[in-house]
């Protein structure tokens, strides 16, 4: 493993899928390094969530090819991505409401005793660790997390993608469904596990949530990506632009979908 | 896994109500008492007919084939699928049983040998399980609603039942294979009885503790050491009384008498009282019972069946192998109904191409009483098995009271709408 910094923790090169003659994602390359924040930027339906659920796994692409720390890494079910440490936090939470927290957390990488059965009570330990330092005051461990509120729901989510040392986190509409103050917390994690040294894809459809955020940003529109730019070479028009026009401006580096 | 939260004290409770002290699940205390309600009306209409050692070893052996497969049947409701073609493969797999064992094993062995039963079992499970796993693959890998491919097992399955003999009824059984279904030659006696009720007190307490000191151990929060103290007398002073009114049912002075004379006991002149104890399918059906609730809340396999119920995108986004699962799952209820199959043939001690018939509505509506969701994710094991007894109970009475058959189903369709009605509001009010 290559610790140099310049190496890519997750390059995706020439990405395309398409479904049923519609292509949902059409050439795309971006990046990502550690300790960096990359924010996926585009309209609903521009194809970014289809192009993180082909680094998570849920799909597997019609081309192009995936490179982790700069090895070519084949990602064809969410067990693999998760065993190259990559992580995602879906916009739909993706939880078993009828499950409890610790059933959530280690849902398909459940602690087992010696003799092969589930080790709940290891498990609802070390959920209470997690929790305890993502939302101290949780308390329902032993409810289906149907019965939790929409910010404690999100909590569960975040402490099964971060239990498990990730080191790409992809993080879909994060705060879609979150009140200003959980929405501050989780800016508030985003920034603390980049000092970790954790890879952050951050999907949204809000310019202003990814301005705060990002170290750059990746525009898509179309299934085609419009350009990528360091937050600091844009303005906030100027990557609106981007969303609604393709129209790639002088800071950012064109990809093929600008116009 | 039914709505703990409603059961559930929080962590430091001081006050709350005794239920939530104990964590007793509400829900099924609910059905106990429907059930006992069943009992008393029964029994005071019939005139102290119903609650009779005699008619209560009846009514547990009437209900070990519909229980054991309602176990099954749970989890295939909670992965969100139904399985409609158990009564059918019931039915095949009894006539190939029967077959093998008038027909086919004894030109090999000789007839009434004591491998028969064993094999004839050993093919029951595995010609079962085959079967479902095959319905399973249908459904889980080439996507087909298992509405269609169980409503099609139920004919395919029900026709080769017929194919096996032409439809003809092959009788009797093998002895000891009869014993499957109770009986005189199944029912285990006074003595095993005792035993077996004593090991369970015993696995009973030992669990409770086990339990409590593991979570003492992790520094979580425990119910009161009185509660835990409660729980096992309750549930020790159940299995005790079970096995007393086991016990309490003698067998027929011409059996007890032709008993006697096999075992060289001189026939004393007031009779002899030898109990029946609780019966062999009775026994069966409370191990597939543990046997499947170890499964689906010990093990992996149980928590994925309940994940993929809850939410099946989910479920595979948490790399849980989703259809090897289901594939499982249907496997699973081929195998029990092997095991049902056992328990009717031998009980009827004929293979009949009728055998099972209607049985898929029994098992699921055993199921749907003992509070497992349609809409999936949602289902105990035991509730299933207490909607078995709720059913057969409430059969078993009307028969006793002589009400007509086709009023019998009305009365039981009328009950199964009501106790989903009933399980809906509660389930709202918990919310």
């Amino acid at each position: 493993m290559q610790a140099n910094g310049t190496t890519p923790l997750v390059e995706m090169r020439d990405i395309s899928i398409a479904f049923g003659g519609i292509k949902a994602v059409d050439g795309v390359s971006v990046d990502l390094r550690p300790g960096e924040v990359v924010g996926l930027l585009g309209h609903n339906g521009a194809g970014k969530s289809t192009l993180i659920k082909i680094l998570s796994g849920a799909y597997r692409p019609d081309a192009g090819e995936i490179y982790v720390n700069g090895e070519k890494a084949d990602i064809g079910t969410p067990r693999d991505a998760k065993r190259y440490g990559i992580e995602t936090i879906y916009q739909t939470l993706a939880l078993a409401d009828n499950i409890d927290a610790a059933g959530n957390i280690f849902l398909g990488r459940e602690v087992l005793t010696p003799y092969g059965t589930l080790d709940d009570a290891t498990m609802e330990a070390e959920t209470r660790k997690v929790m305890a330092r993502l939302n101290p005051h949780f308390r329902r461990f032993k409810e289906p997390v149907k019965a939790l509120s929409g910010g404690q729901r999100q909590s569960v989510a975040i402490a099964r993608a971060i239990y498990f040392n990730a080191r790409v986190l992809i993080m879909d509409e994060p705060t879609a469904a979150l009140g200003p103050a959980e929405t501050q917390q989780v800016a508030d994690l985003v920034l603390q596990l980049k000092k970790e040294g954790i890879g952050i894809f951050l999907i949204s459809h809000d310019i202003h949530d990814v301005f705060g955020l990002a170290d750059r940003v990746s525009v898509m529109k179309n299934g085609k990506l419009v350009g990528s730019a360091n937050v600091a070479d844009v303005t906030q028009d100027e990557v609106l632009g981007m969303i609604i026009l393709g129209k790639c401006p002088p800071g950012a580096v064109p990809g093929p979908g600008a116009s | 896994m039914t709505a703990p939260a409603a059961t559930t004290a929080p962590p430091h409770a001081t006050s709350g109500s005794l239920l939530s002290k104990l964590e007793i699940d509400v829900r099924m205390l609910g059905m106990l008492a429907a059930l006992a309600a069943i009992w008393i009306g029964f029994d005071v209409l019939s005139g102290g007919l119903f609650l009779t050692p005699r008619n209560l070893w009846n009514l547990s052996v009437q209900t070990a084939s519909i229980a054991v497969m309602s176990t099954g049947m749970v989890l295939v409701i909670v992965t969100r699928n139904i399985d409609l073609s158990v009564g059918a493969i019931l039915g095949v797999v009894g006539m190939i049983i029967g077959v093998l064992q008038v027909q086919w094993l004894p030109a090999w062995l000789g007839f009434e040998h004591w491998l028969t039963a064993p094999i004839a079992v050993v093919a029951a499970v595995l010609i079962g399980g085959a079967i479902g796993l095959f319905q399973g693959w249908l459904i889980a890998y080439l996507a087909i609603p298992s509405f269609i491919v169980t409503l099609g097992g139920l004919l395919v399955w029900r026709g080769a039942a017929w194919w096996v003999t032409t439809g003809q009824t092959v009788a009797p059984m093998d002895t000891r294979f009869k014993a499957l279904g109770g009986g005189v030659e199944g029912a285990l006696g006074a003595t095993a009885t005792w035993v077996i009720a004593a090991v369970a007190c015993g696995l009973i307490v030992v669990a409770l503790g086990l339990a409590r000191r593991r979570r003492i151990r992790f520094g979580f929060p425990v119910r009161p050491g009185w509660g835990d103290a409660v729980i096992a007398v309750f549930a020790c002073g159940a299995v005790l009384a079970a096995a007393a009114i086991a016990n309490a049912y003698p067998l027929p002075v011409g059996t007890a008498r032709r008993w006697a004379e096999a075992n060289g006991i001189a026939w004393p002149e007031g009779g002899l009282i030898i109990p029946h104890g609780i019966a062999l399918p009775v026994l069966i059906a409370i191990v597939v019972g543990l046997a499947m609730t170890f499964l689906a809340r010990r093990r992996r396999f149980g928590r994925y069946v309940f994940a993929i119920g809850g939410n099946p995108e989910a479920a595979e986004l948490s790399g849980i192998n989703t259809r090897w699962t289901l594939m499982k799952v249907f496997g699973l209820m081929g195998l029990l109904c092997g095991i049902s199959a056992c328990i009717s043939t031998a009980r009827l001690n004929a293979a009949t191409n009728a055998a099972g018939t209607l049985d898929e509505l029994y098992v699921i509506a055993s199921a749907v009483i003992g509070g497992t969701s349609l809409a999936g994710g949602i289902g105990t094991i035991a509730g299933a098995m207490l909607g078995a007894l709720v059913m057969q109970s409430l059969q078993s009475g009307m028969v006793l009271l002589g009400v007509d058959t086709p009023l019998q189903n009305i009365v039981v369709g009328a009950v199964l709408v009501l106790a989903v009605f009933v399980d809906g509001l509660y389930r709202r009010r918990i919310k």
